[in-house]
């Protein structure tokens, strides 16, 4: 259990209410080798709402992001310290399988990265199949669903067949999105997911991600502050490794209390 | 002369220089090849596909054929490939996915090693530890001598092309929360599958022209295939023994029988090119060209 002391630490938006809580961060710093990529972070993500980290290049938005899902440790010489809490229980603590943590917390990449060898069926199917947990005819339904919310079936309902990697740039991404619900994770990470994209495939992703925090709890990296504006509820500006100023999206670009925020939305540097 | 013809001048010796050296390094291969068609060609025919050897008889006269030594180098070639190409994989995915530590690295070094190993040393280790603890030549140690000399091959082919498989397929797949092994064999593997046939082929290729690691292990044999405890025949032993004999009429068959064998050989090379051709990778067709 956390001491309600640990909680106050962290710099939640005011109106935080305990239960809605889904991940919490409590003093997490992450190393590469010798090198110190976060310092000591404290933050809470809400349940059932979208959360965007961002801040200029190298900051650690991206190693945040994957110390929530221990895809951190893949990485050789990385190592981290602190806790990272999972409704309320440490994911790094010894008896923790990372592999089942993985499930629960699923991934969205920079770049559309589908299976090559595996059609666009077998790409969402694949989470399901290659940890052994379904087969067989609800698979059909599964997959489906999947694709549908994430707003791809209509396009790729006749083409289930054809390579994962056959389709457009912004439909991969919408497919990796299905490939990560088909496992029903409870929080989906999206690491810059429409970096790689044109404008118009970067709308569809921007709905859809305002429209899975029904189902899921979102946390997104991005170093784009309009896209942080339009689709998070809460934002989270790191720099330097660094937690500079966390609060709901709306305070943080219509009054940030730091000065190094301010300069950063407002485009005066990064 | 002025310097501009000059220059130019050196631009053309330069490249006269490399074509050069290319008919030099040409003319061999093709005098062997043409060598090879020429005195080779005459004696293929059915019977001399099929029929076991004669002894040696005069000009004119049948003298059998070279089917035990092909049957002999097809049944090597399968059960190397049984016993080889499972464990040449497994030690590349090994060397490729777990080997970030010092295992890794002196498994490399002596990888590479045993891949300039003499294969004569290999035949005579396989016959001491094979053939003299099972007390008979045999197809099962040949197998082994010539396992010995395609896995190193087949391991760091392995290593190669799953080093080609970007590390965002891995992370995919994990972030999936699928276990390390299943990403692997589900992932992994099959997206370098065109690398991992190539490197199987040529390695294949390879072991097809052994010779010295046979003469102590299968021996060589005029019958067909006898069992697994008997001596048996194969193409470069019988090519061998036939240049080697007095007899014009054999030393004709031996022509024969290594054109087969280059024509066995260059059908496995034209799988390999089949195999990377199938999807347009560059990468993995330029794997092929370096592990020849």
């Amino acid at each position: 259990m956390i001491g309600d002391a640990d909680i106050e630490k962290t710099p939640a938006a005011s109106d935080s209410a305990l239960s809605s809580e889904k991940m919490q961060t409590i003093g997490l710093s992450a190393w590469f080798g010798e090198k110190r990529a976060l310092k000591n972070i404290s933050l809470t993500i809400k349940t059932n709402s979208v959360t965007a980290i961002i801040g200029p290049s190298g900051c650690g938005k991206s190693t945040f992001v994957r110390c929530l899902n221990r895809m951190h440790e893949l990485v050789p010489g990385a190592r981290m310290s602190g806790r990272v809490l999972l409704d309320g229980r440490d994911i790094y603590k010894r008896d923790v399988d990372p592999v089942l943590i993985r499930r629960r917390v699923g991934m969205v990449f920079q770049k559309p990265n589908p299976f090559p060898t595996m059609s666009i069926y077998d790409n969402v199917a694949a989470g399901l199949r290659l940890t052994g947990v379904k087969r067989g005819k609800s698979l059909d339904d599964i997959v489906r669903q999947s694709l549908e919310q994430a707003t791809l079936w209509d396009e790729v309902k006749d083409d289930l067949k054809k390579p994962g990697t056959s389709i457009s740039g912004g439909q991969q991404q919408r497919l990796c999105i299905a490939r990560a619900i088909a496992l029903q994770p409870e929080v989906i990470l999206m690491d810059e997911p429409c970096s790689a994209l044109d404008p118009t495939a970067t709308a569809k992703i921007e709905e859809l991600i305002v429209s899975l925090k029904q189902n899921y709890t979102v946390v997104i990296v991005t170093h784009n502050m309009q896209q942080a504006a339009r689709v998070s509820d809460f934002t989270a500006f790191l720099y330097l490794g660094e937690l500079i100023e966390y609060g709901s999206t709306k305070d943080m670009f219509e009054n940030p209390t730091s000065e190094i925020t301010e300069k950063y939305i407002t485009g005066k540097f990064g | 002369m002025t310097s501009y013809t000059y220059r130019k001048f050196k631009n053309r010796l330069f490249f006269v220089l490399c074509l050069g050296c290319v008919i030099i390094a040409v003319v061999p291969l093709v005098s062997i090849l043409f060598e090879v068609i020429a005195r080779g060609a005459p004696q293929l025919s059915l019977q001399f596909l099929t029929q076991p050897p004669q002894p040696p008889s005069l000009p004119g006269q049948p003298a059998g054929g070279i089917g035990p030594a092909i049957q002999g180098t097809l049944i090597l070639i399968v059960l190397t490939s049984l016993i080889g190409i499972p464990i040449g994989v497994m030690s590349g995915v090994f060397l490729a996915e777990y080997g970030n530590n010092k295992y890794a690295a002196v498994t490399r070094t002596i990888n590479d090693v045993l891949t300039e190993f003499p294969s004569i040393v290999v035949g005579i280790t396989v016959f001491l530890a094979v053939v003299l603890s099972l007390g008979h030549f045999s197809p099962i140690a040949g197998a082994v001598a010539l396992s010995f000399i395609l896995i190193p091959i087949v391991a760091r082919t392995t290593e190669e092309s799953l080093k080609l498989v970007p590390n965002s397929t891995r992370e995919a797949s994990l972030a999936l929360g699928v276990r390390r092994w299943r990403t692997i064999v589900s992932v992994v593997l099959p997206e370098a599958g065109s690398g991992l046939v190539t490197g199987s082929l040529l390695a294949v290729a390879r072991i097809a022209g052994e010779t010295a690691p046979l003469i102590m292990t299968i021996l060589g044999s005029q019958y067909f295939f006898q069992g697994f405890n008997q001596p048996m025949d194969a193409l470069p032993l019988r090519i061998w023994r036939d240049v080697t004999s007095p007899y014009p009429s054999q030393i004709a068959q031996g022509w024969g029988a290594a054109l087969v064998l280059i024509l066995v050989v260059l059908s496995l090379n034209i799988g390999v090119r089949v195999a990377t051709a199938r999807r347009s990778n560059g990468a993995h067709a330029r794997l092929g060209e370096i592990r020849k």
